[in-house]
């Protein structure tokens, strides 16, 4: 942590001089271009807003400044370093705060709020004395103090961001880097943002924040504007400057108006011509429509009633309720309370009729990504059994309405936001549906593509008739609808056509009258809020000062090891809420060593045979009474009658061997002819089929030698007798050398796969983005993620252990002592080969898949399950000789059964000891401290 | 009608999505193909290099001879060691046998005697232990039989055992396991695509769009069960003609029209199962991992690695529930044994009316699952 003082001076020395720098700085993303040689220079101390629409290299941008992407192309320089050089790096993290897009995207959803700030406090070196202090202060001034113990899944949205706010901000950081904070948020959340980070500002004046986002109206109040769009900046200045420039009066307008001539073009101010009036048909009612999820109501009471060719708009933000209301509407849900219908009817009684004349959107616009524009649209018409001349006529017809031509046959993945959105639309209403219902139909889509999406809307709404349902978070949207309902936290809080709403409410515009209405019903609903945050007040800025006063430098090895512990305890605390995962650490070990140990067994036993004795003498009936003598390993069935009928069991496998003794067998054998025995044996499954023969031979050999049944003869000259003597495992049963096994093959294949997932996780959710931008070392992220499996790995060691005592009845000869060590060295090493595979594999089920047939081919193979190493050859030998189970199944195995003097495993213990640092080096070379 | 043309028109889709997942086709062409030879061919339970030492206090001509009747491949060249060494290298797990020889063994046969050889032998490798040590004995008996009396003959017992391996007479391990390596891909992969596009169709929403059209959730489920058990048949046909019969050259003794009706009965529990996990697991990393746990169990218990009545009578009772155990069995009575329609019809019964059960179950989640995402 940088001293006080060389903080303040530092601070001095760049008053005046920007921020942050950026000279031709390119991104590409495979093909596609993010940035495009930008250059720009951000002056410090200011609100800076970058806006734009989703898609133009605003997170991109960000993410380079924060430090947290790997720069391509260009430079990029962030409080007087260059970006591109780790030692600014890493002095510079603690003075950045960087706070991605995604609501919550660097927020544990498991962990309580608490513990998540608690986290990010760690990681950047606050002592234990002082974050708990700092803490407290930070959640009480963003009101979340109440909610401290809550999981952050269960918050939301605004509150979440809240939470990441608290993280960002828990060290005293120079710069705030905010992308796209207020994203889906509800407006009264969105206000008390803005108020927080005004505090926050007046405590710490000196502070430069960065904030993206895609609600243009925010910006206006900035200090400081970079309008980008395509990877290009289009302009820089305030927001006065640019709207004089443009002549226009909002940003919005101001925004289309920076656009580049070619992408103007055919855009004109949106007209909606207004509804014919006098009542029409109502064709969407409901009725107190109540959905619960357990104890948590989603959606309220609501009620709606919706005329014909009426566009009505349900604004509300994430969270809110809207598209659990529009699941009920389309019978997607059954509505736990109250009714819905449509054009009179139960939408689930009237099921499939219903649902003709209804068109849906779903918020992911719903497309085969991997199909054609073209087949995306066919497919529809073929599901809706559309007569295929009606079928080309209406496609034909959309395509060149909504502008799809040129891109007939290109994959939807492949197609610009704009339009996928188009295409999702010309789905919906191929089958000229009566009713649209739209999920929030425009979010990531640029003002000039949401305007001509717009247009068509009304075009449905005005000439054709359809009654539209749309939900969005944009007010200005909100403006457009015949009416509106206002809907926060599943309820509704007011519904009239927009301009009344705003009349009645006597505000200036329809985010202040939402504003009005959520704080009347937050009023209404006093009992629980009386901790709401009405005004922060100076506590932030007080905070800020408190801490800094007592930041202090411990020692880097001291620093070092608090963030591996941070990390390790976030992880268990994350695996012990993850019932999936929890489960398949232990029960999944459990029942796995019940499958192998029970189902795994050489043991070939109770064979089903069947005589056939054309001979029937007391010679014959005693040869065959030996069979029935070995009740282990042979049982009988009835004698068969014929050699067919004997030959269709066997092929039935209703018997596994028919033993035929010819006639006059008593005869010749009285005689010392050596009468033929003949013995057909199944051997369909060749191992059972090849110790059938031996058991049958054996038998066979053992009667002639015994005394008892009157078949003895003397053994024969110039042969030797045998003493078998089957070492570890005197009874030779398999479990004795099967169950000591299924550890060694359990203890690799469950810690490294969740050891692979759970630093894979973090790179497909996001919050992989704590490493990049903290001061967290490699090797701290590395061990503090791995503690908690190794534990986790020992437990099961010692449940599996007392399974192979108690269930299988097999007991540790050896030390139990010892094999407890070998087993910590090994499972320290398997977890090494998960993290292995987490350095290349990006997404979970890729890391599950890949670490399973990683460790399961070379363990059954290689490493002496099935085959004793040495009998290997070649690659397998070499294979068999560097996999560390090979070491561990010695261990094991001879710890079980050969009850093996500590001397013997020393060899196995030092070659498991020589893996892990092994391990530790190529995961650190392959895990990377920034994202590509 | 209509509703078979929606499966028809949904399966196409189905197909045309796995087409353009280029990782996956590559996966299911690698797992019926190389991985099928691999691991026909790759693991034997024969004994094969087995290590061996012998402690030779007889020091005679004979036991010389003795010695040098064990040679690669089926055994390594033998190590002559010292008595007092055997417990320690059979600890080491450098030997899986060490023969004894006894002192005057040589003059105790010619004496008419019949002298005894020690086999010690690492009972902890279970397959090889047993059939290496028969192996042993017939050898050093026919080498004896042979220096003593300067002759090939063996005396023959009073009876004279003759055994007849049916189905399989050379014991050639990879016919059995070449079927077995395909019955476990079908499990494999059958699940894993169906699951796997149950899974993206909720993910990207199109699932909710689906249901929102005049289509019932049966319409969807089957279209995924016909296009994804089309897409397994055809890579099991594949794998049989190509590599068990042309390349591994396995003889099918019975029809294969027989097989293939069974092969699709199983497709339909598969296909059903891939549906189940693909509902109950809400993420694709979850399903991942369940997916590990159920085929494990599907292939350990199917009799496909050790045999059914090696297993307790109270898990036998557990497995009868299992079709890939039954898939198992009626596959060796038609492939190996040649038998017909009489001879599996319970097990195709068995397989049937479990995978029907199992979709009818599936069926009923799959609507309710709509409400988990959100």
């Amino acid at each position: 942590m940088v001293e006080l003082s060389a903080l303040k001076r530092s601070q001095a020395e760049f008053v005046g001089k920007p921020v942050v720098s950026i000279q031709d700085v390119t991104h590409r993303y495979g093909k596609v271009l993010a940035l495009d040689g930008i250059s720009l220079d951000v002056p410090s101390g200011l609100m800076v807003g970058i806006i734009g629409p989703d898609g133009v290299g605003k997170s991109t941008l960000m993410a380079l400044i924060a430090g947290s992407k790997k720069i391509q192309q260009g430079k990029v320089t962030v409080l007087n370093g260059d970006m591109a050089d780790g030692a600014h790096r890493r002095d510079a993290c603690p003075r950045i705060a960087y706070m991605p897009q995604g609501l919550g995207k660097n927020l544990y959803l498991e962990l309580s709020v608490y513990d998540n700030v608690d986290f990010m406090a760690q990681l950047f070196g606050l002592s234990p004395a002082e974050r708990p202090v700092r803490i407290t202060e930070l959640l009480n001034a963003t009101g979340l103090g109440p909610f401290a113990d809550r999981p952050a899944g269960k918050l939301s949205g605004g509150m979440k961001q809240k939470v990441g706010l608290c993280g960002a901000l828990v060290h005293e950081p120079d710069l705030l880097i905010l992308d796209e904070p207020t994203t889906g948020v509800d407006p009264l959340s969105r206000r008390q943002f803005w108020t927080l980070i005004d505090d926050i500002r007046a405590g710490r004046p000196g502070m430069s924040v960065l904030i993206s986002t895609a609600y243009m109206d925010e910006a206006q109040k900035w200090d400081w504007i970079v309008a980008m769009d395509a990877g290009k900046v289009l302009a820089t200045g305030t927001p006065a400057e640019l709207m004089k420039r443009t002549g226009t009066k909002d940003l919005e307008a101001c925004f289309i108006g920076l656009l580049p001539e070619e992408k103007r073009s055919g855009h004109t101010e949106l007209v909606i011509p207004p509804r014919a009036a006098g009542k029409s048909e109502i064709v969407i009612d409901a009725k107190g429509l109540t959905r619960r999820f357990g104890s948590f109501t989603a959606v309220d009471h609501v009620s709606l009633s919706i005329e014909c060719g009426e566009i009505f708009g349900f604004l509300g933000s994430n969270g809110c309720g809207k598209s659990t209301t529009m699941k009920m509407l389309t019978g997607l849900l059954p509505p736990t309370e109250g009714t819905a219908t449509l054009f009179g009817s139960s939408v689930e009684a009237g099921s499939i009729e219903v649902r003709k004349k209804l068109g849906y959107m779903t918020q992911a616009f719903s497309l085969y990504g991997e199909l054609t524009v073209r087949q995306n649209l066919v497919l529809d018409a073929l599901l809706y059994h559309i007569p295929s001349k009606k079928a080309d006529a209406r496609i034909k017809e959309l395509v060149e309405k909504f502008g799809l031509g040129p891109h007939l046959d290109s994959l939807a993945d492949s197609l610009p936001m704009g339009l996928r959105q188009r295409l999702s639309l010309a789905v919906a209403v191929l089958h000229e549906p009566k009713i649209l219902i739209l999920d929030e139909p425009t979010s990531g889509v640029d003002p000039v593509a949401r305007d001509s999406f717009w247009e068509l809307l009304v075009d449905l709404s005005r000439k054709q008739g359809v009654t539209i349902f749309i939900t969005t978070h944009f007010m200005n949207e909100g403006m457009r609808c015949d009416r509106i309902s206002l809907m926060n936290a599943g309820k509704v809080l007011a519904c009239d056509a927009p301009q009344k709403l705003i009349e009645a409410r006597g505000a200036p515009n329809l985010e202040d009258a939402f504003i009005g209405c959520m704080e009347d019903a937050v009023a209404d609903d006093a009992s629980g809020a009386q901790n709401k945050d009405k005004a922060p007040g100076r506590a932030p800025a007080a905070a800020v000062q408190h801490a800094a006063s007592k930041a202090s430098a411990p020692s880097g090895f001291r620093l070092r090891l608090g963030r591996m512990f941070a990390y390790a305890r976030n992880e268990t605390m994350q695996i012990l809420r993850d019932p999936v995962r929890l489960v398949f650490s232990f029960v999944g070990s459990a029942l796995l060593m019940l499958v192998f140990g029970f189902g795994i067994t050489t043991d070939i036993e109770h064979v089903r045979y069947a005589s056939f004795d054309l001979d029937q003498s007391p010679e014959s009936r005693a040869y065959l009474e030996q069979f029935a003598g070995s009740p282990r390993y042979f049982a009988r069935t009835a004698p068969v009658r014929s050699a067919e009928e004997g030959l269709r069991r066997l092929q039935a496998d209703d018997v596994s061997v028919v033993i035929e003794i010819p006639p006059n067998f008593g005869r010749d054998f009285r005689r010392g002819n050596a009468p033929e025995v003949l013995a057909q044996v199944d051997a369909a499954m060749t191992f059972r089929g090849e110790t059938v023969a031996q058991y049958v031979q054996a038998v066979n050999n053992t009667m002639l030698q015994n005394p008892a049944n009157g078949l003895q003869v003397s053994p024969p000259k110039d042969t030797a007798t045998f003493e078998e003597r089957y070492m570890y495992n005197p009874t030779f049963e398999s479990v004795y050398s099967i169950v000591p096994s299924i550890p060694a093959l359990l203890l690799v294949l469950i810690p490294a796969i969740l050891m692979a997932v759970s630093i894979v996780r973090e790179k497909e959710l996001g919050s992989m983005i704590n490493f990049y931008v903290t001061p967290t070392g490699k090797l701290e992220y590395l061990l503090g993620k791995q503690l908690p499996y190794i534990a986790i790995a020992m437990l099961n060691f010692f449940i599996l252990a007392a399974m192979a005592l108690v269930i299988f009845g097999v007991p540790v000869k050896g030390s139990f002592l010892l094999l407890t060590f070998t087993t910590l060295l090994y499972v320290t090493a398997t977890t090494g080969i998960g993290m292995l595979i987490s350095s290349f594999t990006t997404s979970q089920v890729a890391a599950v898949f890949v670490t399973a047939i990683l460790t399961i081919t070379p363990t059954i193979q290689f490493s002496g399950l099935l085959q004793p190493v040495s009998t290997l050859m070649g690659k397998a030998r070499l294979i068999g000789s560097i996999w560390p189970t090979t070491y561990y199944m010695h261990s094991s195995v001879g710890a079980y059964t050969k009850g093996l003097s500590p001397g013997l495993m020393v060899q196995d213990i030092v070659f498991l000891a020589c893996c892990i640092p092994i391990f530790w080096a190529v995961s650190m070379l392959g895990l990377r401290k920034q994202e590509k | 009608m209509t509703s078979l043309l929606n499966i028809f028109w949904l399966g196409i889709k189905e197909i045309r999505s796995l087409i353009s997942d280029k990782v996956m086709l590559l996966f299911v062409i690698y797992a019926f193909t190389m991985a099928v030879y691999i691991q026909a061919t790759g693991t034997s339970n024969e004994v094969n290099n087995a290590s061996i030492a012998f402690v030779d206090e007889d020091n005679s001509a004979l036991s010389k001879e003795l010695i040098n009747a064990f040679y690669p491949p089926r055994f390594q060249a033998p190590k002559k060691i010292d008595a007092r060494e055997t417990e320690d290298a059979m600890d080491k797990g450098l030997f899986m046998f060490v023969v004894g020889i006894p002192p005057q063994f040589e003059d105790d046969l010619r004496a008419g005697r019949n002298p005894e050889i020690q086999i010690n032998i690492d009972a902890t490798a279970m397959q090889q232990a047993g059939i290496g040590t028969t192996y042993i004995k017939s050898i050093v008996n026919k080498r004896i039989s042979n220096y003593l009396k300067r002759t090939d003959e063996q005396d023959s017992g009073p009876v004279q055992l003759i055994i007849r391996k049916l189905f399989n007479p050379n014991g050639t391990a990879s016919w059995f396991l070449s079927v077995v390596a395909i019955i476990n891909q079908i499990s494999l992969l059958t699940i894993v695509l169906t699951g796997a596009a149950v899974i993206r169709e909720r993910e990207h929403g199109t699932l909710e769009h689906l249901l929102v059209m005049p289509l019932t959730a049966f319409e969807i489920a089957m279209a995924k069960v016909w296009a994804n058990g089309l897409v397994i048949l055809l890579a099991t046909a594949t794998s049989l003609f190509l590599v068990v019969q042309m390349a591994l050259k396995v003889p099918f003794a019975g029809s294969h029209l027989l097989w293939f009706l069974g092969v699709i009965l199983y497709l339909f529990f598969a296909t059903a199962l891939g549906i189940f996990l693909g509902t109950i697991s809400r993420s694709m990393a979850q399903f991942a991992l369940l997916n590990i746990l159920v085929v494990l169990v599907l292939m350990l218990l199917s009799g496909g690695s050790t045999p059914v009545e090696s297993q307790p009578g109270w898990l036998q009772n557990i497995t009868f529930f299992l079709p890939s155990r039954h898939f198992v069995s009626f596959s060796q009575v038609i492939i190996y044994r040649g038998g017909g329609f009489s001879a599996v019809w319970r097990q195709f019964l068995m397989v049937g009316a479990i995978g029907l059960v199992f979709f009818v179950y599936s069926l009923s989640l799959f609507r309710k699952s709509i409400a988990v995402t959100k």
